[in-house]
């Protein structure tokens, strides 16, 4: 084996320092949700003495949140996955007039600030009685997926060799039995790649949670960091460790999924 | 193949409708929703009492006239400007570095997509305690060094809020940049840069002649993207600064989010989101002819 040459280990060096310079704010909220509590203003550099009190206050304060981020996620995933592999499935292939015109409108959704999406659906959530429910927050969420995964998807759904579907057609298969037993199971990669996004995306979401809820009742755990900003200045160990559990699905794919995530970065079309 | 009569031709059709009619309720409905509220006027009974007339330009006068709007349309500009080219730059620097082969370089790479997948709340409630005058981490950092006796008041004075603000937003966006220009350098030819090298020419002068001209296609699409995304972020303003010190940074966005949301003028809110889908439909033009002319070239 060659030996790695001594440029190679500098460059390493160099890249540890750059990361630990990128990272710094990670390791900081970590290490301030460590401190005691009272300690947080002022505390230390380093979690010598680790006080997990701020995580038993953030888990009981804000357990239902988490849940509740847990559902609207999941259900976004489903949501916006149901949406889109079929659509995908459809542009890729089928050739049905309009699908240009489709695509176009799927880059023109990122230019549409959630703020616009927010104020129209404030009033028919009003009149739909969807203030307050997962199914909105749901529903509103799957804005960022939904035009992600019909990218990422029909990229991907595009590639798929003509001669695999047409040899399932001549045995006898129906457009849906083709879509369900050869082009899903072909594309199992894209779709974790498209899933993972739009959990994230469902999870990060603060300006949907922030305008579509008026009450306790249906709280993302977004709102929950956001609300100790103003009121418990006095916990930040419990406001820290809020935003570190906060964090902790992006944290946890990142590890677990990390290819599918670098995958889908190169797409270009996450942002 | 493409039997388009019959009922394969409906099945066919079923597989795209969902995604359209989603498409159409959860994007079209808001575009056109926002330009008629923009002609209304919105209070805080309105939607008691189901009242809210038509004003004719009203909005759109009051909006524009105001002081607060032409601040904030600056503030909008200065941020995106500067967080772009800062974003760019770093990611650019990195992605470069990345480039070269070193023991871990891979895990390295993904771990700095961390602070670009944290939610953005988290990201800004970090920074907000970070640049806290008083007991943050970065003016004990500089007490400490010497650099500063007194610290910098990030957050608490107008001329440094925004700032503040800039720099969270480069921080969160320089992974993506990254990301995106890291792979654009991968699928570069690797042969040019070994000509170039044998004819002599130093990692500058190999940068400015074969590397950049070759990934121009690449930056316009990541600083077309850059700037769309940029222009409307509101999550980081609003949770570093909550537009603050003395309005000195806020944005359209944050206006439009205000104004709707606290204030309940639906109407003047959506004012500002229709500034929003113009700013973005300016860049989108400059994004179709950057591309044409990149595919042409």
């Amino acid at each position: 084996m060659k030996r790695v040459p001594r440029r190679g280990l500098l460059s390493t060096l160099v890249g540890i320092v750059l990361l630990a310079l990128m990272l710094f704010p990670v390791y900081w909220v970590v290490n301030a949700s460590l401190q005691p509590n009272g300690n947080t203003l002022r505390g230390g550099w380093f979690p010598l003495r680790p006080d997990f009190s701020g995580y038993a206050v953030a888990l009981r304060a804000q357990g239902r949140a988490l849940l509740t981020s847990v559902i609207v996620s999941l259900g976004s995933v489903v949501l916006s996955l149901g949406l889109a592999a079929p659509a995908a499935h459809a542009l890729a292939r089928f050739s049905l007039p309009g699908t240009d015109l489709m695509l176009l409108g799927v880059l023109i959704t990122k230019m549409v600030p959630g703020i616009v999406v927010a104020n129209a659906l404030y009033s028919a959530y009003t009149d739909l009685g969807l203030l307050n429910s997962h199914l909105g927050l749901i529903l509103a969420d799957s804005t960022a997926g939904t035009p992600l995964a019909i990218v990422i998807l029909y990229s991907f759904m595009r590639t798929i060799p003509e001669e695999i579907i047409d040899a399932a057609r001549v045995d006898g298969a129906g457009p849906l039995r083709v879509f369900r037993s050869v082009v899903l199971p072909l594309s199992v990669n894209a779709l974790i790649t498209a899933a993972v996004f739009t959990f994230l995306f469902a999870w990060s979401d603060f300006l949907f949670a922030l305008t579509l809820t008026t009450t306790q009742t249906v709280q993302p755990i977004t709102l929950g960091v956001y609300q100790y900003l103003g009121a418990h200045t006095d916990q930040w160990n419990a406001a820290t460790a809020t935003a570190v559990l906060a964090s902790a699905p992006a944290a946890l794919l990142l590890v677990v999924a990390q290819r599918h995530i670098a995958a889908g970065a190169t797409e270009g079309a996450v942002r | 193949m493409t039997d388009l009569s019959g009922p394969g031709r409906l099945a066919r059709w079923m597989f795209v409708l969902p995604a359209a009619a989603y498409l159409l309720l959860f994007f079209g409905y808001p575009l056109v929703k926002n330009v008629v509220m923009s002609f209304q006027q919105y209070t805080t009974t309105t939607f008691y009492t189901g009242a809210a007339p038509f004003v004719g330009l009203l909005n759109y006068s009051r909006i524009l006239s105001s002081e607060l709007f032409s601040e904030a349309l600056a503030h909008t500009v200065l941020f995106t400007a500067a967080s772009v080219l800062g974003q760019f730059v770093f990611g650019l620097f990195l992605a470069l570095f990345f480039q070269r082969r070193f023991p871990l370089g891979g895990i390295l790479r993904g771990l700095l997509l961390l602070p670009w997948l944290m939610p953005l709340v988290v990201t800004g409630t970090t920074w907000r305690r970070m640049l806290d005058p008083e007991t943050g981490a970065v003016n004990a950092l500089l007490r400490g060094l010497h650099l500063s006796a007194s610290g910098v008041p990030w957050l608490t004075s107008t001329s440094h809020a925004l700032v503040s603000v800039i720099v969270v937003s480069v921080w969160v966006g320089i992974p993506f940049n990254t990301v995106i220009l890291h792979s654009g350098l991968q699928s570069l030819p690797g042969h040019l840069f070994e000509a170039a090298k044998l004819d002599g020419a130093g990692p500058v002068r190999s940068f400015r002649h074969v590397t950049w001209p070759l990934l121009r296609p690449v930056v316009s699409v990541v600083l077309v993207l850059d700037v769309v995304y940029t222009v409307k972020v509101l999550d980081i303003v609003l949770v570093v600064t909550g537009g603050g010190p003395a309005d000195a940074t806020e944005t359209v966005a944050t206006r439009a989010y205000e104004l709707s949301f606290q204030q309940f003028e639906f109407g003047r809110g959506a004012v500002l989101g229709n500034v929003l889908i113009a700013l973005s439909l300016l860049f989108a033009l400059v994004y179709l002819r950057v591309d044409r002319l990149a595919r042409n070239v």
